[in-house]
């Protein structure tokens, strides 16, 4: 092999690295949250509608990132219009939202957000209609979040906890069906010590 | 032939990168059992009908066992034509139960749709069972071996259909032609503005 030659795999290495490196920058090629992890960086466009600003407790502006809402713990589900489970299920998430919302303890300490994995606004206003969801839906059409999120299949929840100092972790993140409004709940008051 | 190979080295990587960050959103229904067949070709076919064409006829076999034709339709619904490339691939796999929870949309435009793959009925009806109960006809253009897809010019080179949406209004005229990217789900507001432009 001559030396030309030689500096051949090198450079195929020193392409493929940098592709990878890029690629991993360019795309957030990351793996879904785990309990204990932050939430990756994301921003949301704030609520143009009042009830769902009003909701969470944000103010009048551009962009939110999720430990802003004014919670003590945000369940986020990862869905989409598309996807049969979550079809399924909606109208028992639409349950655990009214259990939360008539008891006045837990009224101001869990938000409900749900995050539309591929779909465009179009289609999230079609969903929420269908099946008349009163938690805010936030379009995610390029998929940017659900990159970030690891892309999950759906749906998926992920539970993260608000501190009084600003901080928060990440104390439920799984894929699957949802077990119900009661056993769901129970779970994330023990998961994130609020019971 | 070795600059060569490290060349094809280099593009395999890069496609497999570019792949990988196609994100699909699928749907746990369907578990593990998705064949993921890799970023194909966007579209691989050419038309062979246009908007203000009559739309040609079919008689396909459907899932409930029955036989559907696109001439029973005339003068009674305005007529979707949804292919999608194959069963048990990602993105076919998410499309139809999204057009399963919006019948209310195509019947505010006295609209049926009818879905259609390559694949034989026993596939299909294992497939679709996945998407829980759909309002509309499958139809099978399994034999001859993607016949329909090719009359309208939606049969790519591998004998998978393309993803193509075709308008059909009561009179059996195209009204609307959509052939995406093989990889891409098309936004249902692109559909539903077209039904929402036919002459009800």
């Amino acid at each position: 092999m001559n030396n030309k030659m030689k500096g051949i795999p090198i450079t195929v290495a020193i392409i493929v690295i940098s592709l990878a490196l890029l690629h991993g920058l360019a795309f957030g090629s990351n793996l879904p949250p785990v309990k204990g992890d932050v939430l990756p960086e994301i921003k949301i466009p704030v609520p143009v509608n009042t009830t769902d600003r009003s909701y969470l407790g944000l103010e009048n502006g551009d962009f939110f990132k999720i430990p802003q809402i004014k919670a003590k713990v945000v369940i986020i589900e990862i869905f989409s219009m598309y996807c049969p489970h979550c079809q399924r299920e909606a109208p028992e998430i639409n349950r655990l939202y009214s259990i939360i919302e008539d008891n006045p303890d837990l009224k101001c300490e869990i938000k409900l957000i749900g995050i539309g994995a591929g779909n465009s606004p179009f289609e999230v206003k079609v969903f929420k209609k269908k099946y008349n969801i009163p938690f805010p839906l936030f379009s995610d059409e390029d998929f940017s979040i659900h990159k970030c999120f690891g892309e999950v299949r759906t749906p998926y929840f992920l539970g993260v906890k608000i501190n009084d100092d600003g901080t928060h972790q990440v104390f439920y993140s799984r894929l699957g069906e949802f077990k119900g409004a009661e056993p769901f709940l129970d779970l994330m008051l023990q998961l994130s010590g609020l019971k | 032939m070795k600059k060569h190979g490290n060349l094809i080295l280099v593009f395999g990587m890069l496609s497999a990168f570019l792949w990988s960050a196609t994100a699909f959103g699928l749907s746990d229904a369907f578990k593990n059992n998705i064949y993921n067949p890799g970023l194909l070709k966007p579209t691989d076919s050419v038309l062979k009908v246009k908007v203000g064409d009559s739309a040609p006829d079919f008689y396909l076999p459907a899932v409930s066992g029955e036989r559907i034709s696109l001439g029973q339709y005339r003068g009674k619904k305005n007529v979707v034509l949804s292919f999608v490339p194959a069963a048990w691939t990602p993105v076919c796999s998410d499309q139809w139960p999204g057009y399963n929870i919006v019948k209310d949309i195509f019947d505010k435009n006295d609209a049926i749709l009818l879905g259609i793959t390559v694949d034989n009925i026993p596939t299909l009806f294992a497939w679709t069972n996945q998407m829980g109960k759909l309002w509309f006809p499958v139809l099978s253009d399994f034999w001859p071996h993607g016949a329909v897809a090719d009359r309208y010019g939606v049969l790519r080179s591998d004998g998978l259909s393309e993803r193509a949406l075709f308008l059909i209004d009561k009179k059996g005229i195209i009204r609307y032609i959509g052939v995406g990217d093989i990889n891409k789900r098309p936004r249902l507001e692109v559909l539903v503005k077209e039904l929402e432009r036919l002459e009800k």
